[in-house]
């Protein structure tokens, strides 16, 4: 088990290290794609970097064991993006990473949508949107129920669902739940990335202000660039101290970011992506990387 | 026997299996008062939730309590946990895995002034196509609480189909019973009676009685659990006579009668069935229950009456 989790803003080192995760999550997710030739990239690319920022910052957990009874526990509301937690916990040494390639072949661990059952190191299973973030909210409460662990930490439960998801009713049903149960150990992201299957959500069903929603409904709620790592890093250190309520981190998203063909639009949604695609977007990284020096 | 009140042994089983496993919880969703669950709340507060009047986020809660190793019991009327957060007990609960019981109150037309809106009358029929459910609509306060004791050690999901109101007591205190076993209630030659919980055991009892008047015999079973079914007696009473009446609280598409339809054409059961159950084509509606059960023709005559048209 992690003994504990940093209290302090990133430094320097400690935030190279995010960025070498993120890409490595980056890459394993596009290349478990590719290796089946489609896949929901991007809802997975808007993710990534929160992932980096939760498996390698601030989730409380083992790898060697996956159900440690004092873990934290994560829940991947928007369960398509399964692709881009299946690299994070591949990184994290919950998963051999010959893995990634058998992504929504017959008979596999790692199916298009989180699953508890198949997965190892996966705490809900999701995919009926909305559902995800309601069971958050129970396991929020269960994990209260059990009290802190012995050194007087929180277990928390972490979730993260769409902009899209938040169409759903049983979200705010949820939102109204964690509020009234003052659920401050309970830590949720938007992954605003502005678009859903039809296209942007402003179109499809404009939310118009979600963290002013997210505020009504009795949450704290922080806006934060959901790519950029110490920015991450500084609004979940300061969720971690919230009391008396949950809290909602709406993360400013590109969809599909880190993929140049398909940034930003709605098409990424779930669409082709070979292994010539994987090639242009690896050098398109390197290109980035060179130019940032 | 006595007459009890169905929900006060509901609640006063969870406080009793309470005190001894701090894992079960009570979920609520703005109906403790009808669930009655009060007993519970009072005993362990912490262990109590309202989620308030949101069915699909009341089983999300309660499946996020059971991932955490918790043992949920979550209740709303039966309607509205079959039909309103099926998509959330199919996947949160049972596809996932979770250990969550989740209990339909007033079912059929034991929702009397409730009327139509409120009337499930395919919770069955819905529950039954969830893969490896237990379903249980115990007949009495006695296989009541047993269901509640056999719901909260097991490992996987239970629908426990729950008539609130007062029952007279069919079984002795204390009584063994399992999923996927029937009770045995009278044995007869002439046909095979079979019935899923309090009310339409009450009445094929009685059935039994009107058809013995008139020189028949019949067996009737109490079956306890819809699945796991007791295959095995449904098989072996209806081979004997080749007669068999079903009896539920409920439409006759997809429940109880299917069910049994199903086990007599895979067996090669040669038997002619009668499903006494609300019409296939019917919604619910508005009355007393005793006006409902007569007017959907589930009562004791009607089912006398459906017996002697397999003769
Ligand atoms: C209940 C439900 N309805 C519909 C879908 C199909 N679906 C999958 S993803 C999606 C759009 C989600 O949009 P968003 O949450 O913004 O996802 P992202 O853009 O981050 O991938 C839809 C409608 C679903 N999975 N669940």
């Amino acid at each position: 088990m992690t003994r504990s989790v940093p209290t302090a803003a990133a430094g320097q080192a400690e935030l190279k290290e995010l960025a070498s995760r993120a890409k490595a999550i980056r890459i394993g997710c596009l290349e478990s794609i590719a290796a089946l030739g489609i896949g929901h990239i991007g809802g997975s690319m808007s993710v990534v970097e929160a992932l980096a920022a939760l498996y390698f910052r601030h989730l409380r957990l083992d790898p060697a064991d996956a159900k440690a009874p004092d873990r934290d526990m994560f829940v991947l509301s928007k369960g398509h993006a399964g692709p881009a937690l299946y690299a994070a916990l591949v990184e994290k040494g919950y998963l051999k990473r010959e893995l990634l390639s058998t992504l929504n072949k017959g008979g596999t661990h790692l199916p298009s949508h989180a699953d508890r059952k198949l997965t190892p190191g996966v705490d809900m299973s999701t995919g009926s949107l909305g559902q995800g973030f309601s069971a958050a909210a129970g396991i929020a409460l269960g994990l209260r129920m059990e009290g802190p662990r012995p050194d007087g930490s929180l277990r928390r439960c972490y979730a993260i669902i769409g902009d899209g998801e938040s169409d759903e009713g049983q979200v705010w049903e949820a939102a109204a739940f964690s509020a009234h149960y003052k659920l401050d150990n309970f830590i949720a992201f938007t992954d605003c990335n502005k678009f859903q299957i039809d296209g942007s959500t402003d179109s499809v069903m404009g939310l118009r202000d979600l963290a002013g929603k997210w505020e009504a409904f009795g949450w704290k709620a922080i806006k934060v660039d959901g790519h950029d790592l110490a920015a991450l890093d500084g609004a979940i250190l300061e969720a971690r101290a919230v009391q008396g309520k949950p809290v909602m981190i709406v993360l400013d998203t590109v969809k599909a970011k880190g993929i140049p063909a398909f940034e930003g639009k709605a098409e990424s949604h779930n669409a082709a992506f070979v292994a010539a695609d994987l090639e242009a977007c690896l050098k398109a990284m390197e290109a980035e990387e060179a130019t940032r020096g | 026997m006595a007459d009890r009140e169905m929900r006060a042994v509901y609640a006063q089983t969870l406080v009793d299996l309470g005190a001894l496993d701090p894992r079960i919880c009570v979920v609520e969703a703005d109906l403790a008062r009808a669930t009655g669950t009060g007993p519970f709340a009072k005993a362990y507060p912490e262990r109590f939730v309202n989620v308030g009047v949101a069915e699909a986020n009341l089983v999300g809660v309660a499946s996020g309590l059971s991932a955490t190793g918790k043992k949920p019991f979550a209740a709303t009327f039966a309607c509205f946990a079959s039909r309103r957060a099926y998509d959330q007990f199919f996947l949160s609960a049972n596809y996932a895995g979770l250990n969550v019981t989740l209990v339909g109150t007033d079912p059929g037309v034991t929702a009397a002034f409730n009327g139509g809106t409120h009337m499930p009358l395919e919770d069955l029929a819905l529950m039954r196509a969830v893969p490896g459910l237990a379903i249980v609509e115990p007949s009495d306060p006695v296989s009541l609480e047993a269901a509640v004791r056999i719901a909260a050690a097991s490992d996987g999901c239970t629908y426990l189909r729950l008539q609130r109101k007062s029952a007279p007591e069919l079984y002795p205190a204390g009584e063994h019973f399992e999923l996927g076993k029937a009770k045995l209630l009278r044995q007869g030659k002439d046909l095979l009676i079979v019935a899923l919980g309090a009310l339409m055991v009450s009445e094929a009892k009685k059935a039994a009685e009107l058809l013995a008047a008139d020189g028949l015999e019949a067996t009737v079973l109490d079956l306890f659990s819809l699945a796991p079914i007791d295959r095995a007696a449904i098989v072996k009473y209806a081979s004997a006579s080749g007669r068999v009446v079903s009896c539920e609280n409920h439409r006759v598409t997809g429940g109880l009668g299917s069910a049994i339809a199903e086990i007599l054409a895979e067996e090669g059961v040669r038997a002619k069935l009668r499903r006494v159950g609300v019409g296939a084509d019917q919604f619910g509606e508005v009355g007393t229950q005793d006006w409902l059960a007569d007017h959907f023709k589930l009562s004791a005559p009607h089912i006398a009456a459906a017996a002697k048209s397999l003769f």
